[in-house]
């Protein structure tokens, strides 16, 4: 066998070898040269940060009803104005904030475990198991998802465990998709067949080796993920099937929104929520656009 | 060809045993036996077992659910509880008006996504670009229904243009432009579930066209950059994006339940809400069922449609 040529570029010398940087700082770099992400990222660490500190930050208790202040506009007491039962749409954001970043992260992180694991070992083993768990996956994939959701949601009584077990049992498919894929391809490589060699077991192979290779595109979609989660979870709640009253959340709290008075007198009422829905959905949507380019080696640095 | 959809027509039997089994078991496995409920409850025990014994709930899982299965091969999707029909008939009764919906959305999502993804392409990196992506963006973040009272708090009830929900103006004789009335806010906003994903597809396959060796010939040869896009461009550009409609139907199907629901149109996706609510079972399984099926053929027409469009795909 020939010996591979390497062609090292001239101008390779101490300073450039001196440059030498990790891998994370490279794709730290990349992630912040797009302003749009990074813009996201600051506008969603405000979200959580007041969403955690909620109970700090309220001026008001969030389930307090006061009939004399029934759908008031944005004040200097009520922030971003009343709710038709009188009770602060700012601290009742906030509160809704906690409930469906917390579904939308847990049932990320259910999911993407599931996923990874079934993918993981669909991938590496191939075969019998791989076809039977990929027709598995077609099944449920084959489910309109919102169908299934409702179904589950209704026959189970809704409540937010449920959400978020219903979410995490019905959407890894496709990260486990994504996770066989990288497997097909780097179960081949060298650096397994040197950890093979070695005598390493296929447990430390799947979870140590190829792995953390095969995380990039995960990571992409798990922050993507969250964000179709809150959409979802806004959706249920909207229909009456998720986050049950007085329980605020972003989705239920645009159900009672929904009459001719406060469409004609109270506009920010409606407008309020779903503009929290979208602003941290697009949030997750710009960084996960961002991790995407910021991960993917064949788009080089500027 | 003949042989390829046989074969992914074959390859959809376990997918749709699977469903099956799915849809039959959480039925099966919900709590209170939702098929006592349709009992009186006042009936004394010994009248209860004998109607259980009667309608067959005493038998094993798996009687049971051949028995539901070759039910739903005739074509019988069983009673509804609460409303005293069968499941074929209410179906029936609300298919027309989801299918003019999703006809109408995706006549709306068709003429208004393909232009702006291809403009998109032909200017790229352009304000114009930026502009659609960035819309595209926010579309894809926006819920549906939170678009969909938006839109009837400013159209509906600010303005008072287009009536708040509803097929037609009750009691009226049909009349085209009161259908189109009712029908443009639902459709629309049924349209955008999709639109954003139709304007990033559009967009990077005209991309992918535009770079071809194809193109820059038709350019050396002169011709205008008119003729280049839209005459040489367009009609290969266009092609994967036929396929999309197989995968645009059950996002329609699934966004039609928030926007029926929403501007109480009476179809497919709002029976089904009620029937939640009312923990109609039948109904409820019925319609996971349609929509599977739906989604399962939605992919399959997909598939088919590549293989024709693309000679490069084996059978």
């Amino acid at each position: 066998m020939a010996k591979p040529e390497i062609n090292l570029p001239n101008d390779i010398n101490a300073q450039t070898l001196g440059k030498r940087r990790s891998l994370l700082s490279i794709i730290v770099a990349k992630f912040f040269q797009n302003k749009l992400a990074v813009i996201a990222l600051v506008v969603l660490s405000i979200i959580i940060t007041s969403a955690i500190l909620a109970p700090l930050i309220t001026p008001h208790d969030p389930n307090l009803q006061n009939l004399r202040h029934r759908l008031e506009p944005p004040g200097p007491e009520f922030w971003l104005g009343t709710d038709h039962l009188g009770r602060d749409l700012f601290s009742r954001l906030l509160y809704g904030g906690r409930v469906s970043l917390t579904v939308g992260f847990v049932a990320m992180i259910g999911a993407v475990s599931i996923g990874t694991t079934i993918g993981a070992i669909a991938g590496f083993f191939g075969g019998k198991v791989d076809a039977f768990l990929m027709r598995l996956v077609d099944v449920i994939i084959s489910f309109p998802n919102i169908f299934l959701l409702i179904t589950l949601v209704a026959v189970l009584e809704p409540s937010m465990e449920i959400l978020i077990l219903v979410f995490a049992l019905l959407s890894w498919t496709g990260t486990s998709r994504l996770v066989r894929g990288e497997f097909l391809t780097l179960k081949n490589r060298e650096f397994v067949l040197a950890a093979r060699t070695i005598g390493m077991s296929n447990t430390r192979i799947i979870f140590g080796q190829i792995l953390p290779s095969a995380m990039g595109p995960v990571i992409v979609a798990a922050t993507l993920a969250v964000g179709n989660f809150i959409l979802a979870e806004s959706t249920l709640s909207f229909l009456g099937l998720g986050i049950q009253p007085p329980r605020a959340s972003w989705g239920n709290m645009l159900t009672y929104s929904q009459s001719v008075t406060i469409f004609r007198n109270a506009v920010w009422y409606p407008t309020f929520p779903g503009l929290a829905i979208l602003i941290t959905v697009l949030c997750f949507n710009f960084i996960g656009d961002g991790l995407r380019d910021a991960l993917d080696p064949r788009i080089v640095e500027k | 060809m003949t042989t390829y959809i046989i074969r992914r027509l074959v390859m959809m039997v376990p997918i749709l045993i699977g469903i099956s089994i799915l849809s039959f078991g959480i039925m099966y496995a919900a709590p209170g036996k939702p098929t006592v409920l349709n009992l009186d409850p006042s009936i004394s025990v010994e009248d209860r077992e004998r109607q259980m014994e009667r309608l067959g709930l005493n038998d094993p899982v798996h009687i049971q659910y051949l028995r539901w299965m070759g039910n739903v091969l005739q074509g019988d999707l069983g009673h509804s509880f609460t409303r005293k029909q069968p499941v074929t008939k209410l179906i029936m009764d609300r298919l027309p008006n989801t299918i003019v919906l999703m006809v109408v959305s995706t006549f709306l999502a068709v003429i208004i996504a393909i232009p702006f993804g291809v403009l998109s392409a032909t200017r790229q990196y352009s304000k114009l670009d930026y502009g659609v992506t960035f819309t595209s963006f926010i579309g894809l973040a926006t819920p549906n229904f939170w678009l969909g009272l938006m839109l009837i708090m400013l159209f509906s009830v600010q303005l008072g243009w287009t009536p708040v929900g509803g097929v037609s103006t009750l009691g009226a004789d049909f009349n085209l432009l009161d259908r189109i009335h009712h029908i443009i806010l639902p459709a629309f906003v049924l349209a955008t579930a999709d639109m954003a994903g139709l304007t990033r597809y559009t967009r990077s396959s005209m991309l992918e066209v535009i770079n071809q060796d194809y193109i820059r010939t038709a350019r050396a040869k002169g011709f205008r950059e008119r003729t280049v896009v839209y005459k040489h461009g367009l009609r290969n550009g266009l092609i994967p994006i036929i396929t999309i409609f197989g995968l645009m139907l059950p996002t329609f199907i699934g966004g039609s339940v928030v926007v029926e629901t929403l501007f109480s149109w009476p179809g497919i996706g709002k029976l089904f809400i009620d029937a939640t609510f009312e923990r109609d079972y039948p109904v409820i399984m019925a319609i996971t069922m349609f929509a599977a099926v739906l989604t399962v053929l939605g992919n399959l027409i997909a598939d088919i449609l590549y293989a024709i469009m693309d000679p490069r795909i084996e059978y």
